[in-house]
């Protein structure tokens, strides 16, 4: 697990075989974690190597450990043409709010910079996403679409809850996860469960990691 | 595994799932589609599911449609965010105005049970005054009932449901205590708690509908705090687990994965039936009688779906009224950072409350009222919340690092009913081949300074309670109410008292669409009672002959 963690050793899916996870949460949690092989569908071409970077924009991962997949987890939304159950009137549909977004994205950076979106630095990248949050940009590939909108509507809604709905996200966060039929029980200020992470104080960090470890 | 829910109706063959074993099957009595039935109810959520029960056990006969799944959650509810959207209302509708509402995961469903399913279980009462909020508090519209028979119906739900409170609730007149003891405090509450004893108002532990003590087969809630994903041991006393299975045992029949497109009438202005899609195709069920239930979009969507020649701005629509004075509540927030592990995933996530500024008029700058509430946000709403105050990359991994060390207060607060937030039709056609709902809404100067009234005061809670980095949630809504709101004028009013259309008098509306105004408490409790009352009333008019 990562440095950038106070929760140092702690895998919520250690617990997939304990009573905190029933067979449905263990089912649906295994098909989430196939993402990695996903194949873009939606995304695809140069779609999919704007929305790549836009990912490590959104969530910056750090490298000592596997990165979720996230562009795999947003295209495989998109393919299943999931909504949320109301859309801003300003904005249209899921599927094509994306490819309008992602292409005005790589069409904003080939105006202001001369290449695409997945060429820039991180500065760069950062940069003209600040000017899409703030709609400072106008580039016809929005075709209509406010690109703040967008941004607050789609881009951050969209990737965040695809990144915190992976257990890896979880166990960085200290969350204690799935509990089902095995519950909680420690309800009050700095206490835990066995089966929750510790969180590690500074200087305690080894032992924290230790007991993590065994986190059940 | 079962086979999904969503693929084909379980309601059928004269039998329905059992909610409370795996596998299990309960019988189910069926009716033709040709055979006038008493009642067809559209939807079996808190309103629809309870009013099917009772017609039922009153001896009416009765079908009730639902357009969503009728799940089993021992088996088929997964711990997980993302998953359970299944719950949710997914279709498409536009939002509109210059405030434009979110919907879906958070106030509206699409399952046998309707939003019971996935709500978060917090069942207060309405003030009284608020009955008469016009004549005696000098806003909104008077509701055509009297305060003394909701609180009999709101104590008949509390029952039915067990509901888990306080031994004595704080605020308003003596209500009894509640049916099963109050639920432990998780942390979260306990910050609220400090939060109110600092500055001098009451707090309570919330009434909730979730079993603090075993019922039956279901054993207390275990805490595992995801409740608004739906329950999946059954604690929560949802629509799907109560009334539901109380309405099959009197007789009723429900139908899942039905989706209901058109209330069909006679040019006497009687209903005479309802149009479904069920299993690929358009079916027609007779009825003497029908019951929309459908909630503040989809009600007045299907009313306006079925308008006719003799009708032609919508069923139940002389007033003009119909889909107008759509109301929502404020659920603004402030959060904070505290030293100490809150970890407020665990358990309800309201386990405290208080309906303080619901109860004291003096020292404010504008009409009705709020209660707040602890807060349990899991991973993925709490990301998409940073994400609403526009945080991304660096400063958001940050800011998800103090997960655990978060501690929110969150508003109900009542807002203004206005005759131009409100359901229209759109061009747009769902995967039915019908127009979705355009949903218009805008908040006015009283319901800003209502909110800027609870945000500097829970801002002062929490940081008596010992938060820090202070910061404000201020864009989100929750509930629906008022698009077909009742009262004792024709002309004012879609439905009278009894929630029966002025115009159309076999046609009735039974859910919070019939607020006319929505008070600062979580409306299930209030939608559950007026039904309880509307199947006592069609008892009573259907004895002396006036259905």
């Amino acid at each position: 697990m990562s440095a950038d963690t106070r929760y140092r050793g702690y895998d919520v899916l250690d617990k997939r075989d304990t009573p905190s996870w029933d067979a449905v949460t263990r089912a649906v949690i295994d098909e989430r974690l196939t993402a990695a092989d996903h194949l873009p569908q939606v995304a695809t071409g140069a779609a999919w190597r704007v929305l790549r970077a836009l990912c490590t924009c959104i969530v910056p991962q750090p490298a000592d450990r596997p990165a979720v997949p996230l562009a795999a987890l947003l295209d495989r939304r998109l393919a299943a043409n999931r909504g949320d159950g109301f859309r801003d009137a300003r904005l249209p549909p899921l599927r094509e709010a994306w490819r309008i977004g992602l292409d005005a994205l790589d069409a904003e950076s080939r105006h202001g910079h001369g290449r695409g979106f997945a060429d820039l630095d991180d500065e760069a990248r950062i940069d003209l996403l600040h000017r899409v949050q703030h709609g400072a940009c106008a580039d016809p590939a929005w075709r209509g679409m406010p690109p703040a909108l967008f941004f607050s509507h789609r881009v951050l809604p969209d990737l965040l809850s695809a990144y915190y709905a992976h257990p890896q996200a979880w166990s960085e966060i200290g969350f204690g996860g799935p509990a089902n039929p095995r519950g909680y029980v420690r309800m009050v200020a700095n206490r835990r469960d066995p089966w929750e992470p510790v969180e590690a104080r500074p200087g305690e960090e080894a032992r924290a990691y230790r007991e993590n470890r065994r986190v059940r | 595994m079962c086979a999904d829910a969503r693929e084909r109706p379980r309601g059928a063959h004269g039998r329905a799932p059992d909610v409370f074993r795996r596998g299990g099957w309960v019988p189910m009595r069926e009716y033709d589609d040709r055979d006038a039935v008493d009642f067809a109810i559209v939807g079996t959520g808190a309103g629809g599911a309870t009013l099917a029960c009772r017609l039922a056990e009153l001896g009416f006969r009765v079908v009730a449609f639902d357009a969503g799944a009728w799940w089993r959650p021992l088996e088929e509810f997964a711990s997980d965010e993302e998953h359970q959207a299944k719950l949710y209302w997914t279709d498409d509708r536009l939002c509109d105005g210059a405030d434009p509402v979110r919907l879906g995961s958070n106030n509206s469903g699409k399952a046998v049970g309707g939003s019971t399913v996935h709500f978060a279980m917090v069942s207060l009462r309405f003030r009284p005054e608020w009955f008469k909020a016009r004549s005696q508090l000098g806003y909104g519209a008077d509701w055509p009932l009297d305060w003394r028979e909701m609180w009999r119906y709101y104590a008949r739900v509390e029952r039915a449901l067990r509901i888990a409170g306080p031994v004595r609730y704080p605020w308003g007149p003596h209500r009894g205590r509640y049916p099963y003891r109050a639920h432990e405090l998780n942390e979260a509450a306990l910050v609220l708690a400090r939060g109110a004893e600092a500055l001098g108002i009451r707090w309570t532990p919330t009434p909730l509908a979730t079993l603090s003590a075993p019922r039956g087969p279901a054993h207390p809630c275990v805490y595992r705090g995801f409740c608004v994903s739906g329950c999946a041991t059954n604690a929560k006393q949802s629509a799907l687990v109560t009334w539901i299975p109380r309405a099959l045992a009197a007789g009723a029949e429900i139908r899942d994965l039905a989706m209901v497109g058109r209330v069909a009438v006679d040019g006497a202005d009687r209903a005479t039936g309802v149009e479904y899609l069920r299993e690929g195709r358009w079916r027609f069920q007779r009825a003497r009688n029908v019951v929309v239930a459908g909630y503040a979009v989809e009600t007045p969507r299907l009313l306006l779906l079925s308008a006719t020649g003799r009708h032609p701005q919508g069923l139940a629509n002389s007033s003009g009224l119909l889909g107008r004075y759509f109301t929502v509540h404020a659920n603004q927030a402030v959060w904070g950072t505290m030293d100490d592990e809150i970890r407020s995933y665990k358990g309800p996530p309201s386990l405290a409350i208080t309906e303080h500024w619901n109860y004291a008029d003096e020292g404010k700058d504008f009409f009705g009222g709020y209660c707040y509430m602890s807060q349990g946000p899991l991973p993925v709403v709490w990301a998409v919340t940073q994400g609403g105050r526009g945080l991304w990359g660096k400063p958001l991994r940050a800011e998800m690092q103090k997960y655990n060390h978060q501690a929110g207060l969150k508003i109900v607060g009542e807002t203004l009913p206005q005759a131009d937030n409100r359901v229209t039709l759109a061009d747009t056609k769902d995967a039915y081949g019908l127009p979705v709902a355009r949903v218009t809404h805008a908040y006015c100067d009283n319901d800003r300074r209502l909110i800027a009234h609870s945000m500097d005061f829970m801002s002062r809670a929490l940081a008596a309670a010992g938060a820090r980095d202070l910061w404000r949630e201020t864009d989100d809504t929750c509930h629906m109410a008022g698009t077909a709101r009742m009262g004792d004028d024709p002309h004012c009013s879609v439905v009278d008292a009894d929630c029966r259309s002025w115009d159309i008098r076999n046609l009735w509306i039974c859910d919070g669409s019939v607020f006319p105004t929505v008070g600062g408490v979580n409306p299930s409790l209030t939608i559950q009672a007026l039904a309880l009352r509307t199947a006592d009333r069609i008892a009573a008019l259907a004895g002396r002959g006036e259905l």
